[in-house]
């Protein structure tokens, strides 16, 4: 990635950290270092604890154990003057829908004790392209234009780190380049992000990575080291008919993981002998071609979701 | 233990910030201004409920049943149940003995027993005021009041023409004696609109402000109000002040219809009587946000409303007479701010009591004030947990 990133001090630095809610353990001793200017990509499948560990990050839920500091503040001792620096963006939409967006947005420049309010208000009306719009209720508006005054609430007292939850789910293509154009400007210029997501294309773009699963870590790191980090093995099949292919290759000795890509199936194995066998013995005579391409992160993350331990391997 | 105390301090913290407020109250009224219904309700609420109470404040009931214990029959005595029968405030069901009378008070039958007591004639003619007996069933206060008022005039009018002599001493013919069953207070028509004030504010104060917090919880926005700068204190106090404004328009609007349209009599000092409302507002605003706090839902602050919002309605002299409840009720309502809330405005509005006879009801609002604040401040929750 960037060079001199390495150097960059630690913006967020937790260690073992922990939370409950009744007796499901949601998120198990999670460690995350995150640098400044780094655009960070949390990943992992629905209910792994990924908006647990973000709010926690930002003194909304207490972690029952751990510590670690976010912008040089103790975690658990000095939420309050974390919040004055860090822009959060909810999952779910949480602003006000009886409010017009100017309103809301005047709301939030109040409470954050901003000086020439109206100004910054003014501006971030602009920037959105809702300037026209200001005194239209936030409830109306569509479900990717929520998502964007969202953002644009969350970055107008100029924090210092961004903690994102999936900020652009449900968001349109075109709008979704402009999101990701602008974290990167953001970032460039020293802000830190952190945000969370479903998409691969967006995990790309990400400078690092980290995959949690049902509350662990799983991987971390670079996109290509944790691809690398699985040890996978891909083949590409394409070919006429692929129908009904993925369920007879599933269970041939050394195939870990099929998925499919549109007019292709991706085969991995972390045996690259066994995965060559099997499949040359199973497309003998069968109108598929098969070629050799590197494992790619999707592929690297279903992997992951299936459960690591390779089950030949015990 | 240490999570708590910090919790605690920062609770208190002195970190107060005018322009946070500010924007928190601004916030509240601009959506209270969007909410048709409940502004709907604030005004709608003290206006029906007083056409409801107002209809029994002026009404002036007529041929209210009536039973007569004759004991010394007479044609004084006969003349006078004539004239009680031709006032049309009464209708005369008929002549029983005590123990039947007794019963038919018992069972609601009748509004009225009038008892002529031996020796009536005889006094009457002497000159010597005779006892006429009047049992009320007084539940009813506003039913008893204008029978009875007629009872005393009657006695002039009817033995007059009979007794000359009787114009011109100053006693009365007769020696009118009532018993206020069931009701020793004799809550009157006028304590209608102190209840009514105290009722309306606990109702709607309780309730609106117990929905204002677990509104945000409810859709999510309570996570974005947590995650900026606000302490417990600005979010608490400024959804509350809202609050305020709207109670005093209640009250003024309640006070204005009983003034011209009841003709209610108000003796006190009004700026006293505003005092008091406010610090009654506060002890429920308080009550109310703390609701909100310890709430899960608006569904759970509804509830918690109501449980409060019933003890409050029974049993603190509003429905009964406090003196007539038992001990333990008494200790209850005591606690309750609607009990010395009626105590005081019944002091100031009816009797025109000044502000040095208003502090022994006054403390006790002030610590419930006191004691539901810590509660409240205790229990605001600054994470999601
Ligand atoms: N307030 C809560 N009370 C109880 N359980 C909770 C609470 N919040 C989250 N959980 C549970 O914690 C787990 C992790 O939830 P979390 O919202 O952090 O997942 P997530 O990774 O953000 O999922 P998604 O991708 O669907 O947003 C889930 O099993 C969820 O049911
Ligand atoms: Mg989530």
């Amino acid at each position: 990635m960037e060079a001199g990133m390495n150097d960059s001090p630690l913006v967020i630095d937790v260690t073992g950290i922990n939370k409950h809610f009744g007796d499901k353990h949601v998120v198990k001793d999670l460690a995350l270092q995150v640098r400044r200017g780094e655009i960070f990509g949390f990943l992992g499948p629905n209910g792994s604890g990924k908006t647990t560990s973000i709010r926690m990050l930002c003194g909304l839920l207490t972690p029952d154990s751990g510590q670690g500091t976010c912008l040089g503040l103790d975690v658990l001792r000095e939420s309050a003057a974390i919040k004055r620096q860090v822009g959060y963006m909810t999952q779910k939409f949480s602003l006000w829908d009886d409010l017009t967006i100017g309103e809301n947005l005047d709301f939030v420049a109040r409470m954050f004790g901003m000086e020439r309010r109206r100004e910054a208000v003014d501006r971030a009306l602009e920037e959105l392209g809702l300037a026209g719009r200001r005194s239209q209720l936030a409830g109306t508006l569509s479900g990717g234009w929520k998502q964007r005054l969202a953002l644009a609430s969350c970055l107008l007292h100029r924090p210092r780190l961004l903690l994102l939850d999936e900020p652009t789910a449900g968001v349109d293509p075109k709008a979704r380049r402009d999101f990701w154009e602008e974290i990167h400007r953001l970032s460039a210029a020293g802000i830190t992000v952190l945000v969370s997501t479903h998409y691969m294309d967006e995990a790309e773009r990400c400078h690092r990575l980290a995959y949690i699963a049902y509350g662990t870590l799983l991987a971390s790191g670079t996109a290509e080291q944790v691809v690398a980090a699985q040890g996978l093995h891909t083949r590409e099949i394409s070919g006429a008919s692929l129908h009904g292919l993925g369920e007879a290759l599933r269970g041939l000795p050394g195939v870990d993981l099929v998925a499919s890509f549109g007019n292709v199936l991706h085969v991995s194995g972390r045996d690259e002998a066994r995965l060559q066998a099997s499949l040359e013995a199973f497309l003998q005579g069968k109108p598929l071609e098969m070629a050799v391409v590197p494992a790619s992160l999707e592929d690297a993350f279903i992997h992951l979701m299936q459960g690591s331990p390779d089950p030949f391997q015990g | 233990m240490k999570q708590r105390l910090q919790n605690f301090s920062q609770a208190f913290s002195f970190t107060f910030s005018f322009s946070r407020w500010f924007g928190i109250l601004l916030k509240e009224f601009i959506q209270l201004k969007r909410d048709r219904l409940t502004f709907g309700m604030i005004v709608g609420i003290p206006i029906i409920q007083l056409l409801l109470f107002g209809f029994a404040i002026n009404s002036d009931p007529k041929h209210l049943p009536t039973a007569i214990v004759m004991a010394d029959p007479g044609p004084f005595a006969r003349s006078y149940v004539a004239a009680m029968q031709n006032s049309d405030y009464f209708k005369i069901v008929g002549g029983v003995d005590e123990k039947e009378a007794n019963a038919l008070l018992d069972r609601s039958q009748v509004q009225f027993v009038v008892t002529f007591t031996p020796g009536f004639h005889r006094d009457l003619v002497r000159g010597k005021a005779p006892t006429l007996l009047v049992e009320a069933d007084a539940t009813d206060p506003m039913a008893a009041g204008g029978a009875i008022s007629v009872l005393n005039r009657l006695g002039l009018e009817v033995f007059a023409p009979d007794l000359p002599g009787l114009e011109k001493t100053a006693t009365p013919p007769l020696d009118l004696r009532v018993h206020r069953r069931y009701n020793p207070e004799g809550l009157t028509s006028y304590n209608v609109v102190p209840g009514l004030l105290g009722v309306i504010l606990t109702m709607t104060m309780v309730l609106m402000t117990g929905l204002a917090m677990t509104r945000e919880r409810e859709r999510g926005t309570f996570e974005n109000l947590l995650a900026t700068p606000a302490t417990p204190v600005e979010v608490m106090t400024g959804k509350i002040v809202p609050y305020i404004l709207i109670g005093l328009i209640q009250v003024t609007l309640i006070l204005l219809a009983a003034r011209f349209i009841f003709d209610v009599p108000m003796h006190g000092n009004l700026l006293l009587l505003y005092a008091v409302v406010l610090l009654f507002i506060c002890a429920n605003l308080t009550l109310g946000i703390t609701f909100s706090s310890i709430a899960r839902n608006q569904l759970q602050a509804m509830q918690m409303t109501f449980f409060f919002f019933l003890p409050s309605m029974l049993l603190s002299g509003f429905m009964f007479p406090f003196r007539g409840m038992p001990e333990w009720a008494q200790v209850v309502g005591n606690v309750l701010p609607l009990t010395h809330f009626l105590v005081l405005v019944r002091g100031i509005l009816l009797k025109g009591n000044g502000i040095d006879m208003v502090w022994s009801s006054v403390w006790p609002i002030l610590a419930f004030i006191a004691v539901v604040l810590g509660i409240g401040l205790r229990t605001f929750r600054r994470t999601l947990d």
